[in-house]
């Protein structure tokens, strides 16, 4: 009967782009609700994980290697918005300690 | 077979996508986040796109988690945010309502257009054991082919981004006047 159900119900393109719109509902409210830059930074990251779930997803359903070489080039740029993000934080930190995002909300030092 | 890969998948990602949102202390939502890239890796292995697996493995939870742990090391680990208070009254129930109305429209629209998309290019080539290496072999084609002035300017975007870092975390000297 497991054996059934499991031939039965094989993961279409649909499945990982429900999961991918439920990951990024998540990160969404994580940058809502959260204060810590660091922790708002990482939920951006999970969004941009949900991005590139999708991307694969069609990748696979419309048999092109472009949504694979797309999601190569967002990780690119992940990697460089986490560096510039992350000197920023802590050249923020290093002035005011302890600092949440309200604290930061004028853009001056 | 798949579906089970799929279930525990999904579930390693749920789970690190809701403890980086509701886990108060900074380190324990960066190792959530790892939980979550490594159910995406698996995703992408189950998706047939085995480089990128790898690659997801060595720069988000290889280089990118580490750099997020490092500066959490750096700015002082005892910090943990009070998530029990709320500033503004009705800022989580907004943002989860937010959170919900993205879900649910993406995921009615997912399900409604799910006939809709269509193939249009040549299909994706499955590795095998004859030939282990297409996927590799396919992506690089594209990416040195048909992508190689994206991929170029790329390597522009991460100088400009680590001269830029250096220059702002830099610590600026204080300028000694001379004594006239």
């Amino acid at each position: 009967m497991m054996s059934a159900l499991m031939s039965a119900a094989t993961p279409t393109t649909t499945w990982y782009l429900v999961l991918s719109a439920v990951l990024f509902g998540i990160g969404t409210v994580g940058v809502l609700v959260r204060r810590n830059p660091l922790v708002m930074f990482m939920c951006i990251e999970l969004m941009l994980n949900a991005v590139n779930l999708s991307f694969v997803a069609f990748a696979k359903r419309m048999g092109d290697i472009g949504g694979q070489t797309t999601v190569f080039f967002v990780m690119v740029v992940a990697a460089a918005e986490v560096v510039v993000g992350l000197g920023i934080i802590v050249s923020i930190m290093r002035k005011r300690p302890g600092a949440n995002v309200d604290d930061i909300s004028a853009l001056k030092g | 077979m798949e579906l089970f890969v799929f279930v525990v998948a999904a579930a390693m990602i749920l789970a690190g996508a809701i403890g980086v949102v509701v886990r108060s202390h900074p380190v324990h939502a960066a190792l959530s986040l790892i939980l979550t890239l490594f159910g995406v890796a698996v995703m992408f292995v189950a998706q047939e796109a085995h480089f990128l697996a790898a690659v997801q493995v060595i720069v988000y939870a290889g280089a990118i988690v580490v750099l997020f742990l490092f500066v959490i090391m750096l700015l002082g680990v005892d910090r943990t945010e009070d998530i029990k208070t709320e500033p503004f009254k009705v800022q989580r129930p907004l943002a989860v309502i937010v959170g919900l109305g993205v879900i649910g429209l993406v995921t009615a629209a997912v399900v409604a257009s799910r006939d809709v998309v269509s193939s249009r290019g040549s299909g994706l080539v499955t590795p095998d054991m004859a030939d282990p290496d297409s996927n590799i072999r396919q992506l690089s084609r594209s990416v040195f082919g048909d992508y190689v002035v994206a991929f170029e300017v790329t390597s522009v975007l991460l100088v400009v981004a680590v001269v830029g870092t250096v220059l702002l975390t830099r610590r600026v000297k204080p300028v000694v006047k001379e004594a006239s």
